[in-house]
């Protein structure tokens, strides 16, 4: 048996810890990785726990991520519950697998401190490798500061584990911003916890030797359709009320709420901002600045990144006149990944706004309080005006001439 | 505990129970179908299976079929490996949180992963390394038929000297391929593994043999297995056997183990050694070293066999 550690009510934690916290209370039976920047503490304080006797599943310490998905792509189809983490080109080496573990619909749980894709090589936070992920065919929970990064992750177990969903979670949080900032986090005392996240019920386990099962199997084209079909039907589905179910219960034990979309002062916003990750609390903060100079402004976060909360975001955006979305990711050709989704959304509303993009804190650029502020004004002119006054896509906090598109 | 079968003839082997369907694409005349059979029915302990992308996975989990009445799992390409060594880590948690299924009980399942020499000797290699090094309580078997056959005879890093492949072809110019073939053996027995061997299927006793050993072996095993391939090597499908016996009696593939690493004990000396130049002859794909210009190529692969053999005899003597 695995000891039981002692948590202060408030603990001071930085996200990567608040996220190994909570796989070590999820009592998680083989955690296979390899450590990466900015993720590896999670690595480093998994080992930790494990020579101090806190720990007592496998801790297989791979030679990649890629072995590292893959490996956990095993133990979850031998049948138990399977946690990794990673960043960055950990992530785009692990993509292939990532794949492959929602195709065979395996519960894993991946914690992603986001970083930044090389070339040019860059440690810092930004969310490409989270976009990386998003056609991936896992549900995508972001974290905006350390105590969500341990909430969101002792919920993923919930969330994917339940046989009616079969499916693998990452929880994300920003590099550094979130991994390497500590904060006052209240954690679960492991009863708590481990009661919380449930013991892991198979389903279709190799180590079955009663029931022989088939994992990985070829399908062409006339079967490969359905499958991936199905899969998309199931995210799109069945996952927003899962995911209702355990927020809610989590609420319950901690009084913790949280929203597929989080909404900031959006009663009776006329302009909002849209993003992702750490910036969502300088746009909260920055959102309040701006309602005491006389713009109604708000802030729409989706915790959900995937599977999309399409009438979510609807809903919420449903009275505003201007919307920013905000991508911490080169499209490298295109608009914005949030700005499309935003978009396409909104599209369908009787109101459509005025919305526009803004590319910013590539490779962990600062996004400051300045920067809100000059978004939050021009989304105001465009308000007034009912069109944009501005260029649909500009890039904000790059050194030189302006850049923008559109 | 382990149940070790008692085979003492090959019709023992009809009568064992089909863990792997005849029902399966294989081409008429394939060895890996041979080989898988024969590790199978090896033991009685349940198995657990991987497979890498390839011939043997593609032809045996066309859905909604499958060929496998025991657990099996097939990620990509490059990870069988990888794959087993996660099912058995968790083998391994689950036994010791008392949470391993009611069937297990009493039972010893073995995990066992299969890949061609593309994904053994090619993109599968660190992989492979990683699981040996962390030693992992497994079996890896290659499926070794010197060439990427499921892909239509693409050259692998286990394609021979002089070997005309669809990415190494023979022409006007060319003798096909260019590069010696990585030694895998001697590679996999550097990691130090417990237990590493050549085999064949045609020497199926040597082969039974060798594959109990490394079941009852702690640890990462690994075997090499020899697959004659009826449709890259060009011979006729009912030569399977004759071909294998032209590689080990020529001692092209000589059959050998080493154990921990440095104990290699050779397990097979052909009664009759026969010349490389029959073993090459008996298939399509070495045709044009028989061309004038190219018949000094079967003289050096004859002592490079000789200089292979003679060294295999000197450490086998000296106990290394």
């Amino acid at each position: 048996m695995a000891e039981k550690m002692e948590l202060n009510e408030v603990e001071v934690w930085d996200g990567n810890m608040a996220a190994s916290q909570a796989l070590r209370q999820a009592q998680v039976d083989v955690v296979a990785a390899y450590p990466i920047t900015p993720s590896t503490p999670i690595v480093q304080n998994y080992s930790s726990f494990l020579a101090n006797g806190y720990i007592d599943g496998e801790f297989v310490m791979v030679e990649s991520e890629h072995a590292a998905m893959s490996g956990c792509v095993g133990a979850a189809a031998a049948g138990g519950r399977v946690a990794t983490a990673t960043s960055s080109q950990g992530f785009a080496l692990m993509s292939e697998v990532l794949y492959q573990a929602s195709g065979m619909r395996l519960p894993i749980v991946l914690t992603v401190v986001n970083r930044a894709l090389a070339a040019p090589l860059n440690v810092n936070g930004d969310h490409s490798d989270m976009y990386l992920g998003r056609d991936s065919g896992w549900i995508q929970l972001d974290a905006f500061n350390c105590q969500q990064a341990y909430d969101l992750t002792l919920m993923a177990f919930r969330i994917g584990e339940d046989h009616s969903i079969r499916l693998p979670v990452m929880v994300h949080q920003d590099g550094f911003i979130t991994s390497h900032t500590a904060e006052n986090v209240k954690p679960l005392s492991d009863d708590e916890a481990y009661e919380f996240v449930g013991e892991y019920k198979p389903m279709n386990a190799m180590l079955d030797l009663a029931k022989p099962v088939t994992y990985g199997v070829q399908t062409e084209e006339d079967w490969h359709f359905e499958h991936k079909a199905r899969q998309h039907a199931d995210l799109m589905t069945k996952v927003f009320g899962k995911v209702e179910e355990v927020f809610d219960a989590f609420e319950k034990k901690t009084g913790r709420k949280y929203n597929i979309v989080e909404e900031y002062m959006m009663e009776d916003a006329e302009v909002a901002i849209v993003a992702l990750g750490t910036t969502v609390e300088t746009s909260e903060l920055v959102a309040k600045m701006m309602r005491e100079e006389g713009i109604k402004a708000g802030v729409v976060a989706p915790r959900l990144f995937r599977p999309w909360p399409f009438e979510q975001i609807r809903k919420a955006l449903a009275n505003v006149k201007a919307v920013a979305c905000l991508d911490r990711s080169s499209p490298n050709g295109a608009l914005g990944a949030l700005y499309n989704e935003v978009t396409a959304s909104l599209y369908q509303n009787d109101n459509r706004p005025v919305i526009t993009n803004y590319i910013y804190g590539l490779g962990g650029r600062d996004f400051t309080i300045d920067h809100a502020k000059e978004i939050f004004k021009e989304l105001d002119a465009n308000a007034k005006e009912g069109r944009p006054t501005t260029p649909l896509q500009q890039f904000v906090g790059l050194r030189g001439p302006k850049l923008s598109f559109y | 505990m382990s149940e070790m079968k008692k085979i003492k003839n090959l019709k023992e082997f009809s009568t064992s129970a089909d863990r792997f369907e005849g029902a399966n694409l294989l081409c008429p005349g394939c060895a890996h179908s041979i080989i898988v059979r024969e590790i199978l029915n090896a033991t009685n302990d349940p198995v657990v299976l991987s497979a890498s992308t390839g011939c043997l996975e593609v032809c045996t989990a066309v859905y909604p079929y499958t060929s496998w009445d025991a657990s099996w799992i097939h990620i990509g390409f490059e990870n069988s490996s990888t794959a087993i060594a996660g099912a058995e880590a968790m083998y391994k948690a689950l036994q010791r949180k008392n949470r391993l299924p009611d069937s297990c009980e009493g039972k010893s399942p073995k995990f066992i992963a299969f890949g061609g020499d593309g994904a053994t000797y090619d993109i599968g290699f660190q992989w492979i390394s990683g699981c040996f090094e962390r030693g992992h309580d497994m079996m890896y078997v290659c499926l070794d038929n010197e060439v990427y056959a499921n892909t239509g005879g693409q050259r692998s890093s286990a394609t021979p000297i002089g070997a005309s492949t669809t990415t190494s072809p023979a022409g006007r110019v060319s003798y096909g391929e260019k590069m010696n073939k990585k030694d895998m053996v001697q590679i996999m027995a550097a990691h130090g593994s417990p237990y590493v061997a050549q085999v064949a299927p045609n020497k199926w006793k040597d082969m039974i043999k060798k594959i109990q050993k490394g079941f009852s072996t702690k640890g990462p095993v690994y075997i090499n297995a020899m697959s004659a391939c009826t449709t890259e090597w060009k011979f006729a499908p009912d030569d399977t056997i004759a071909v294998s016996d032209l590689a080990t009696d020529s001692l092209v593939f000589p059959l050998y183990e080493i154990e921990n690493g440095t104990k290699l004990t050779i397990t097979y000396r052909p009664k009759n050694k026969i010349p490389v130049r029959d073993y090459l002859g008996a298939q399509g794909r070495f045709k044009h070293l028989f061309k004038p210009e190219y018949e000094y190529l079967i003289d050096e692969w004859q002592k490079r066999v000789d200089d292979y053999w003679e060294y295999l005899q000197r450490r086998e003597e000296a106990g290394v």
